[in-house]
């Protein structure tokens, strides 16, 4: 484990900003949505901010990323600058992807994050396939994979456990086991309690752990990105967690028993993560600090957000196809 | 000017960009040492190893996924899936991913990737490997489609979609694989959107797709004899389509006739009559005429060849049209 350390403790207030961060880009998201200021949809993962804050950062700069729909911290966590990714969740033309890829389609290319998908399961054969490029190429890139326990029980998802580990390549399986696949509970949905056996059964070494220990998914991401950086091929650590919002911003209604949601408040990971930060010698005024920093950088991509301009409707038919030469 | 097979013409073109390109990589089944289903790549496992020429498991979605992956990330895959009927298990990679990425992501990602298909219509091998399905990818933005017919062609054709920044569904004919035309041995690519008139007529245009252009051919030479000039035009590509070319025809003409091995309920013929409506109705001396495969799961075995269109059934078409 961590030791606490004057050095070290830069580097944990660094992650406890980023998880701030992203509670902060959700709670801005939700409150968008509300004014119908998002159209379409938007899925926040709040309460999940440990997994993509504790497991990018175990990465090198350029390690790649694939995430869900529900991944605007992944974006965050991989070093997306927020101020695009809120213009692009409000579909404007300073957008990360233009104003054509809306909440569920992020992507930072130059800091490695290659895209969130829409379609649940399909970018993990994508993932796959950066981490197969990744081999042949031999950049000692390593490639992360976010995807969510419905993910699990996608067919895609068994054939690149298959084909990953068959063609040993440096993928690292995260699993965001929240519990609930829109509405479907997991014990509804899974035949195992731990996902993580399915990848064991495909050769591939796996641990589940508490996805709201963000030194947890940290230290376990860091031993896998490893293990796939020597060339041992893929590894998943499966992540439980739990989402406290609806599946969506659009959603009907809550399905979560609330008993459960209330228990699992109680491990909020950012409280929990700042009492640990007290106890391994940070104050209060800097984690007070972090906080105010990383609440004023979201509101900050609002503001940006909003006083960017929509794409013209003429707009509509560029960028279908690439041009040659690009 | 030798002459070749389209198989070998496809697979020189595949060979020549392997050698050109060593970020290019080939996916799918039974494509190592086998050679690939119906022996498109003889003789690439042995050229340019198992790295490059990557047999892989039984699992379609995956392996266009993987292709997609690579595709994105300084690579440039093709993808074999083995008969077009199984395109069915792969259509989210092909149609919710490939086609869309460079768009939904803002240009961050470009696609090279060429998904290598044939049509098995006319084999009678039944009605999960018969279907002529390119309709549903000419119903999608953001795919190219390219479907030649002979060798010169096939070689052109695949040369320009090993050099595309966009994802190419290329269909191919199994009926067609064996055979041949001329082929130049200089390099030379052929651009999708150009459309060839295979033989030049005055009385009717005739456009054939794929595995029924021999077909068109034949019934052209036949009516020829009844004093019937027929103008057979091979539209080659689907996306982009030369909607020019065809206008041009039928202005000449009057009367077009569109046959494919297709289903006839919206295949591509339905789309290519539209067209010529919005953009040459005041041409047209005659309805257009489709003669398509039939709309029933094709059967095994020799019923097949009742679904399929033969010469017989595009001439006798033809002979409506001009009485």
């Amino acid at each position: 484990m961590i030791a606490a350390t004057q050095e070290n403790i830069g580097m944990l207030l660094a992650l406890y900003n980023r998880m701030v961060m992203i509670r902060a880009f959700e709670e801005s998201a939700i409150e968008l949505f509300a004014k119908g200021l998002i159209t379409g949809s938007t899925h926040p993962c709040i309460g999940q901010e440990a997994i993509p804050v504790g497991a990018c950062s175990a990465l090198e700069p350029d390690d790649l990323v694939l995430a869900t729909y529900r991944g605007h911290g992944a974006a965050i966590a991989k070093g997306a600058d927020p101020r695009y990714l809120m213009a692009e969740l409000l579909t404007r033309t300073t957008g990360c992807c233009k104003g054509r890829g809306g909440s569920m389609h992020l992507c930072d290319k130059e800091k490695g994050f290659l895209g969130t998908n829409a379609i649940v399961a399909a970018h993990i054969p994508i993932a796959g396939g950066v981490a197969l490029s990744c081999k042949l190429r031999k950049t000692r890139q390593v490639v992360l994979c976010f995807f969510g326990d419905g993910a699990s029980c996608e067919g895609e998802f068994f054939e690149t456990l298959n084909m990953s580990a068959l063609w040993k390549v440096p993928l690292v399986f995260i699993c965001e086991n929240n519990g609930y696949a829109i509405s479907v509970p997991t014990s509804a949905s899974q035949a195992t309690p731990d996902i993580a056996d399915r990848a064991r059964g495909f050769g591939i070494p796996a641990v589940s752990i508490d996805g709201n220990d963000v030194l947890e998914v940290r230290a376990r991401t860091s031993a896998a990105v490893a293990h796939a950086r020597q060339g041992y091929g893929p590894f998943m650590i499966e992540c439980k967690t739990v989402r406290w919002e609806r599946h969506s911003a659009f959603s009907a209604g809550r399905y979560e028993n609330p008993e459960e949601a209330q228990r699992w408040k109680k491990v909020d990971p950012i409280p929990r993560f700042a009492q640990r930060l007290l106890e391994m010698g940070a104050t209060v005024e800097q984690l007070n600090t972090e906080e105010v920093v990383a609440r004023a950088a979201i509101q900050q991509a609002v503001e940006f957000a909003m006083d960017s301009p929509l794409p013209e409707p003429e707009s509509v038919y560029e960028g279908i196809f690439a041009k040659p030469g690009t | 000017m030798a002459v070749m097979t389209m198989r070998e013409a496809i697979n020189q073109a595949i060979r020549e960009e392997m050698q050109r390109q060593p970020e290019l990589v080939l996916l799918g089944q039974d494509i190592g040492a086998y050679g690939g289903t119906f022996g498109v790549y003889r003789g690439l496992f042995e050229e340019f190893g198992p790295e490059r020429v990557r047999d892989g498991p039984l699992c379609e979605s995956a392996t266009v996924g993987f292709g997609l992956g690579l595709a994105i990330s300084g690579m440039r895959a093709v993808v074999e899936l083995e008969f077009m009927d199984f395109v069915t298990l792969a259509m989210d990679q092909i149609v919710n991913q490939a086609a869309k990425m460079h768009y939904f992501l803002g240009g961050q990602v470009t696609v090279p990737l060429v998904i290598r298909t044939p049509i098995v219509s006319r084999m009678g091998m039944g009605p999960q490997h018969s279907q002529s399905l390119e309709a549903w990818f000419m119903h999608v933005p953001g795919l190219k489609i390219a479907i030649p017919s002979n060798a010169f062609d096939a070689k052109g054709l695949m040369k320009t979609a090993l050099r595309e920044q966009n994802p190419v569904l290329f269909i191919e004919n199994v009926k067609l694989y064996g055979t041949k035309t001329e082929v130049p041995e200089e390099e030379y690519f052929i651009p999708f959107g150009q459309a060839r008139i295979l033989r030049p007529g005055k009385d009717v245009t005739l456009v054939a797709i794929s595995g029924t252009v021999p077909e068109a051919l034949a019934a052209a030479e036949q009516l020829e004899r009844d004093g019937i000039s027929v103008e057979v035009i091979d539209p080659r590509s689907l996306s982009p389509f030369d909607t020019a070319m065809l206008v041009g025809s039928l202005q000449r003409t009057g009367r077009m006739v569109i046959t494919h091995d297709a289903y006839r309920t919206c295949g591509v013929a339905a789309e290519i009559s539209q067209r010529m409506m919005e953009e040459a109705f005041d041409y047209l001396n005659a309805p257009i005429t489709r003669v398509t495969g039939l709309d029933v799961p094709i059967p095994s075995g020799h019923l097949h060849v009742t679904v399929v269109p033969d010469q017989n059934r595009i001439a006798s078409a033809i002979r409506g049209l001009m009485s």
